[in-house]
């Protein structure tokens, strides 16, 4: 959704000092709503890094709060990663979203901007399939390393796939 | 050997000690046996003096460290100290909820305490998987190590905690044999708890 | 040789990274890598680390969590919100009220009735947060004390939590997973003889604090146990999303409850407590300091604790009392269907952020317009402050300092995990 002028001009009258949306024409905000006054940005995966970067050393947002995702499925596109951060000294909130596809979601990692969101990008990575290119280590950390699949997707069965119907399921426990 | 007892009486998954005294051997006396006077005595030696492992997972541990601490003091019941090393221990109360991660290690811990041992499955989610009926969590302890005693709450308060052991010291004292141990008639689930009951 | 290396590292300005010896410096021979955990009596819950140790002196210390993962966020996607508050309380489960003001905080915000919760409501929330705030920290004085040797505060701990436990039994029957908080007020009117407890706790509590600054800080073995031990700077703790003591002791004044107040905290009195070096000994005083202005916090709520109303009036949100239920058509059809279906609040996303014991809490919840929550993701602050703990030991710390890192940060897996 590119910005006209006077839209662009008009967001920079609302939030001037938060994200310049001039300078980012392909980022939109979003038209989710928001309930607790949060400015909500959706940025193209390619330009994560980019407007990441300029929050962090131009916005000041400096502590990276939260890093999850969202699986809308059946809605495409089906997953939503969320970074949600604040600037302490300017009292500010921020978040921002990136869309990703249900086929093979990819993302660059920032952990190069904030080495806080090692472990945050690896239990995405764990609990949703959600790849971060550039990780140093990524890898599982709540599942076991051998599980299969990634339990928070929607299509994931809540007692798992292996509570399944095997013999071991009808055990009469006949000890106790 | 003496000839009261038979050898199929004495099921258990570790292998006799041989040439030993029957009624000294690290087992309960099975079913329908009778027990002599040496029995009852280690049988009340062993009831009285329960160390636990330390082995606190989630809330209940709180509650079970609230159990040991002034108020519900639970070395009055013998249990003077925890032991953090299990081969120690005589008693492991698995005190929360077992992940599928933790099963090997619950499993392991069982198999290092030296006999005799028993189980506590405190709360609900080592009893049966609790509030928790995921994929993540074991649905009862009780798929890996044999229970004795479960109790009940979410995270039960002291005193039921105090009623599980007492529960348990009066039947080490009685002679009561220990339930199967899951590794023998279920070793698939004792290896993959996730496999575990179906619950709808 | 290279055993002066290390020797450097360690006396070396902690603020200088570059100094971290890694792996190469040492040969391979010398170092062992061995297993703390996950059971295990110091790492107060299942968490699993695995040091790699020249020595005493650790190299490299990796922390493996993931053993008490319990699917708390899927969980929370097939229960209503009233049943998903229920789950909350299991993640920090040593300040379940604190977790509920969270959870509750955010579902308020998706309905939108944030500004009709009554006043007593409110106070009652501030003032039963502020005594999970000191119950949680006096557990974790005690263990943290335990694991570097003082064992009699830890009994001194739970003596004193257990008043506080008595109190939340008083009001909702459970010590310690109350659920008591909940959408639209709290769940029943504090009961008679509440404020009478309150006040006795809070009067028998402030002459007995003191002993336990005194117990620890007048023995020589915990200044040399915690005094630069772990130091965590202002931008690692930053950088890694470090919230609640840890920050502070660093000297940051990120303090939720005064940045962005929730339920009143704007009209108490109280000071956030900051130290300067960021080590062992600076969070422990920084907690020590902050269960005091908590007892400030509870004495003023309990002098200001209004009457009146303790739920909102909207039946389509809160399930009416009893009373009505047992005589009035409609509340027993509002109670049927909130009890069945629950309450939509339309589709709307949140973040709510609370001051637990341990940091930044904080619950962001996505609602699609039905009964259930499309995703509640809990933002735990263990889960950032365990990830910033080897970069205060790596390199800097001998074996015996893990221990108190552990203690002092102050864990707890079952957020971690979740």
């Amino acid at each position: 959704m590119t910005q006209t002028s006077d839209e662009s001009a008009n967001n920079l009258v609302e939030e001037p000092s938060l994200l310049d949306l001039a300078r980012f024409p392909d980022v939109r905000k979003s038209d989710f709503r928001t309930a607790d006054n949060t400015p909500v940005f959706i940025v193209p995966a390619a330009l994560l890094l980019e407007v990441m970067r300029y929050l962090r050393d131009e916005g000041r947002f400096t502590l990276l709060e939260d890093l999850t995702a969202i699986d809308w499925q059946p809605r495409e596109p089906r997953f939503q990663v969320v970074y949600n951060m604040i600037a302490l000294e300017r009292q500010k909130v921020i978040r921002i979203k990136v869309e990703l596809p249900g086929q093979e979601p990819s993302l660059p990692s920032v952990t190069g901007l904030w080495p806080g969101a090692n472990w945050y990008e690896r239990e995405v990575f764990d609990l949703f399939g959600i790849n971060f290119e550039g990780h140093p280590d990524l890898r599982r950390i709540e599942m076991p390393e051998d599980w299969d699949g990634h339990p928070l997707r929607r299509d994931y069965p809540i007692t798992g796939p292996r509570r399944a119907a095997l013999p071991a399921n009808w055990i009469k426990l006949e000890g106790r | 050997m003496s000839s009261i007892y038979r050898e199929e009486d004495f099921f258990t998954n570790n292998a006799p000690v041989p040439g030993e005294l029957q009624s000294l051997r690290s087992v309960s006396p099975i079913g329908g046996v009778v027990t002599t006077n040496l029995d009852k005595v280690a049988n009340w030696a062993r009831s009285t003096s329960l160390w636990p492992a330390l082995f606190g997972l989630a809330c209940c541990a709180i509650e079970m460290m609230a159990t040991s601490a002034a108020r519900f003091d639970l070395a009055r019941f013998g249990s003077e100290i925890y032991r953090a090393s299990p081969r120690q221990a005589d008693l492991m109360i698995v005190a929360g909820r077992v992940s599928a991660k933790m099963a090997p290690a619950v499993r392991q811990i069982y198999d290092q305490m030296p006999d005799p041992k028993w189980v506590i499955a405190m709360g609900a989610c080592a009893s049966c998987g609790g509030i928790f009926n995921n994929y993540a969590i074991v649905q009862g302890v009780d798929l890996i190590v044999p229970v004795d005693v479960y109790v009940a709450g979410c995270p039960p308060t002291p005193e039921a905690l105090i009623e599980g052991i007492n529960l348990l010291q009066q039947r080490i004292a009685a002679g009561i044999p220990r339930p199967e141990d899951p590794i023998i008639y279920a070793p698939e689930v004792v290896s993959d708890p996730n496999l575990g009951r179906i619950r709808k | 040789m290279e055993d002066l290396q290390i020797r450097d590292a360690w006396l070396d300005d902690a603020e200088d990274e570059s100094n971290d010896p890694g792996e190469e410096s040492v040969p391979e021979k010398e170092l062992m890598t061995i297993n703390m955990g996950p059971q295990h009596p110091s790492t107060h819950g299942v968490l699993r680390l695995i040091v790699t140790l020249s020595g005493e002196e650790v190299i490299k210390c990796i922390p493996d969590i993931g053993y008490l993962h319990t699917g708390i966020e899927k969980q929370a996607e097939g229960k209503t919100y009233m049943q998903a508050l229920t789950l909350t309380d299991r993640t920090d489960y040593l300040n379940p009220l604190i977790n509920n003001m969270g959870f509750v905080m955010a579902v308020e915000q998706l309905l939108g009735i944030t500004e009709q919760i009554p006043a007593r409501a409110q106070v009652a929330r501030v003032l039963l947060c502020e005594l999970q705030r000191i119950s949680s920290h006096l557990v974790w004085l005690g263990t943290h004390a335990m694991d570097l040797g003082a064992q009699s505060t830890f009994l001194y701990g739970m003596r004193d939590r257990e008043k506080i436990l008595d109190i939340f039994e008083m009001c909702s029957g459970v010590r310690m997973m109350t659920s008591y908080i909940m959408p639209g007020g709290i769940y029943a009117d504090l009961p008679p003889g509440f404020e009478q407890a309150v006040a006795d706790f809070v009067q028998y509590f402030r002459g007995r604090w003191p002993e336990y600054g005194a117990m620890l800080t007048t023995s020589e073995l915990w200044y040399g146990r915690t005094k630069g031990i772990a130091v965590l700077t202002p931008e690692m703790a930053l950088a890694y999303g470090v919230t609640g003591p840890g920050l502070r002791a660093s000297g940051i004044n990120y303090d939720v409850r005064k940045m962005f107040p929730y339920s009143g905290y704007e009209t108490y009195d109280f000071e956030v407590p900051l130290a300067k070096n960021g080590d062992v000994y600076d969070r422990f005083l920084v907690r020590m300091l902050e269960v005091e202005q908590s007892l400030n916090i509870v004495e003023q709520a309990l002098n200001k604790l209004p009457g009146g109303e303790w739920q909102i009036a909207d039946r389509k949100i809160v399930p009416p009392k009893k009373w009505e239920v047992a005589t009035n058509m409609e509340s027993l059809i509002h109670h049927f269907k909130l009890f069945t279906e629950g309450f939509k609040p339309l589709p709307g996303e949140v973040y709510a952020r609370v001051e637990s014991a341990r940091g930044e809490l904080g619950y962001f919840m996505v609602s699609d317009g039905s009964n259930k929550p499309l995703r509640m993701h809990i933002r735990a602050p263990s889960f950032a402050n365990l990830q910033a703990m080897p970069v205060t030991l790596e390199g800097k710390a001998m074996f015996a300092d893990i221990v108190a890192a552990i203690g002092s940060i102050d864990i707890i897996l079952g957020e971690v995990d979740r």
